[in-house]
């Protein structure tokens, strides 16, 4: 197990196209980091560095205490679950897991104890004798995670390896992967471009936009405050309320919503904002407050989506599913000062202090 | 599928057993010839039933040869056929195997460059350069030799696009998950990408045994010692313009006995053939 650090990474495809420009970043010994970004990020090109398989352009990657810039993807004690699986179709499931430690000449009653552990702790033992053609989509990813446990790397890279799934075999896999983790320890960077995956397996998420770190953070703290206008509205679904604003007093922000109190000792802001406000941090009131009318009502079972209007911004409101809504009816609603977040209108940087 | 009923289930019936038959009579005809003595044939009373000298025959071509210009019996032109055909087959798969390998997999300076002039020798066959490909083989000292005989028509450019387009095919991640596995370039070839290749090469190796068995314009230049000469060019030479003198029931036999070792690579691999063809194993 070990630490991953990366300093000042860059990378410049042959092409000219930047994908990854300027990424410094740790992983701490034993964490379950999450890369998390829509399409094009560059995610899969900064694990893929991290891997070996892509060159890096400038910057350090140092796996524990050695920089691995100019190391093979062998050498560096890391193995790769890839999305498409990966597997060697004309091998058995038991040489597929056995192949990389014969590469690397293990004597045999090692990996054939190495091979069946893992098989155990996968429950594809009475697969092995099988070629993945035979195998469901779900038993390949474990072959798939089984041939990276038996190498017991330091580090183990995932790039979207859930994707191919159902989505019920995804929520499985999910809670597998995260048990597993949870035994292993061993330090985990995780591809994603799905926020659900990212929240609920990650110690640490960072969030990637065109090529750059948005954030880094646990989970509650990405989602509670978020540190660019990208976070916010990347991260919660649906996706956060964002209008813009006027500071007209200290903690009072004016919107299309009318005036909103907000938490002057968090935020330090003047002038024209940008304001977020979580649809589900919005409450319903008897009186006071801010008047709405909701265009649209969505059931979700146990939410209640409702859609209108500040002003000409669009706002989404979720709220329990008690009582009754009517659509076009004009209600009141009441915002707690501690949900409104504020950006730079400008940047999109957070305001916060 | 269509389920046919009363005269259409017939009907296919009819048109292959015409199909068969338009097909397999030369081919029973020249059997027939070679069953009958040669004066028969000679004639042009071909009978429609095989003759009385079906063993003498094939020992006489097999084993002693005719009495006309060839002086070799056919057996050790059946042998240098198939040492020709097989060290083609063979030879054009190994080198353009490796030469895709190296095309798909390795990033070097002029890679396209070396790929298209793989490409354009598919416009150079043995025909359009063969005064220049004697001279090299003459000079070389390869006439009348194995290695004269097959080395010049191996270069293959089909073989290599042939491979090339299946290596392309084949996941890029197969080859990232190889290096993570610690397979250097060697070790992926023979691990992965040989025994992914089974099928082709079988199919290509049907397809190059006939290509290489039915050479003539290479042959019969590079080769004039008589225990050198292919089945293919024996046949011809027993031929003797002088009608009369041709061996035919020996002619006919060596016909059939040269059709033989095609046809049985082609049952043998049929399987594989089709596979190697239609699907990859992925
Ligand atoms: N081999 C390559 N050559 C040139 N450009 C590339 C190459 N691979 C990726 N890119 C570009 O780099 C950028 C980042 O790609 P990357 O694959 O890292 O995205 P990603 O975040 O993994 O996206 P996704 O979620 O779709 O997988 C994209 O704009 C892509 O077009
Ligand atoms: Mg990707």
């Amino acid at each position: 197990m070990a630490t991953v650090e990366l300093t000042n990474i860059k990378k410049i495809y042959a092409g000219g196209v930047e994908a990854v420009r300027d990424v410094s970043l740790t992983v701490p010994n034993g964490s379950f980091t999450v890369l998390l970004g829509p399409s094009g990020c560059g995610k899969s090109t900064l694990l893929r560095m991290i891997a070996g398989l892509e060159t890096i352009t400038s910057g350090t990657c140092k796996i524990g205490e050695r920089v691995v810039n100019e190391i093979e993807p062998a050498d560096r004690d890391i193995a790769m679950v890839f999305q498409n699986y990966a597997l060697y179709p004309h091998m058995s499931v038991y040489d597929n897991m056995a192949y990389g430690l014969r590469n690397r000449g293990m004597p045999k009653p090692e990996i054939d104890k190495r091979v069946r552990e893992a098989a155990v702790l996968l429950a594809i033992e009475e697969y092995l004798t099988r070629k993945p053609r035979a195998l469901s989509g779900g038993q390949r990813q474990r072959v798939a995670m089984g041939r990276a446990i038996v190498r017991e790397p330091q580090v183990f890279l995932f790039d979207e390896p859930l994707s191919n799934l159902d989505a019920k075999l995804r929520v499985t896999m999910r809670l597998e992967i995260k048990r597993l983790h949870n035994r292993l320890n061993a330090t985990s960077i995780f591809v994603t471009h799905d926020q659900v995956e990212a929240m609920t397996l990650a110690d640490q998420v960072v969030v990637m936009n065109s090529g750059r770190i948005e954030q880094i953070g646990a989970p509650g703290e990405v989602y509670k405050h978020p540190a660019s206008r990208f976070v916010a509205s990347f991260i919660g679904s649906p996706a956060m309320n964002l209008m813009t604003g006027k500071i007209v007093e200290p903690g009072v922000v004016e919107t299309p919503g009318g005036k909103l109190p907000f938490d002057a000792k968090r935020f330090s802001a003047s002038g024209e904002v940008e304001v977020g406000i979580r649809p589900e941090d919005i409450h319903t009131a008897s009186s006071g407050g801010t008047s709405f009318t909701p265009e649209l009502v969505e059931e979700l079972g146990a939410t209640r989506l409702l859609h209108g209007n500040f002003g000409s911004t669009p706002i989404i409101v979720a709220i329990p599913a008690s009582g009754t809504v009517h659509e076009n009816k004009e209600m009141r609603l009441s915002i707690d000062a501690q949900a409104v977040q504020l950006f730079d209108k400008a940047t999109g940087r957070s305001l916060a202090r | 599928m269509v389920e046919h009923r009363g005269l259409g289930r017939v009907v296919p019936y009819i048109i292959l057993t015409l199909g068969v038959a338009i097909v397999a009579f030369p081919v029973y005809l020249c059997f027939v010839g070679s069953t009958h003595p040669q004066e028969i044939t000679a004639n042009g009373q071909m009978p429609l039933t095989p003759g009385p000298i079906f063993f003498e025959t094939y020992y006489k071509t097999l084993f002693v040869g005719s009495s006309g210009s060839t002086r070799e019996p056919v057996a050790t032109m059946l042998v240098n056929s198939f040492i020709m055909a097989c060290t083609i087959a063979l030879g054009k798969i190994a080198i353009s195997i490796i030469s895709a390998f190296a095309v798909v997999y390795f990033k070097f300076p002029l890679r396209m460059a070396a790929f298209w002039l793989i490409f354009i020798t598919l416009m150079l066959p043995v025909e359009v350069r063969i005064y220049p490909t004697y001279k090299i083989a003459a000079d070389l000292n390869l006439l009348d030799s194995y290695a004269g005989l097959t080395i010049p028509l191996i270069a293959s450019a089909t073989a290599t696009l042939f491979f090339r387009q299946f290596f392309l095919t084949i996941p890029d991640e197969l080859v990232e998950a190889s290096k993570l596995d610690g397979a250097g370039p060697l070790r992926f070839f023979w691990d992965t990408v040989l025994p992914l290749s089974r099928t082709n090469i079988a199919a290509l190796f049907v397809i190059l045994f006939i290509y290489g068995w039915n050479q003539y314009l290479w042959p019969i230049l590079i080769t004039t010692r008589d225990d050198m000469q292919t089945i293919v060019i024996g046949i011809k030479k027993m031929i003797v313009t002088a009608d009369a003198l041709t061996e035919w029931n020996v002619v006919l036999a060596t016909a059939m006995l040269a059709m033989l070792p095609p046809v049985m690579v082609v049952v043998l691999m049929q399987r594989w053939f089709v596979k190697g063809l239609v699907e990859t194993e992925k």
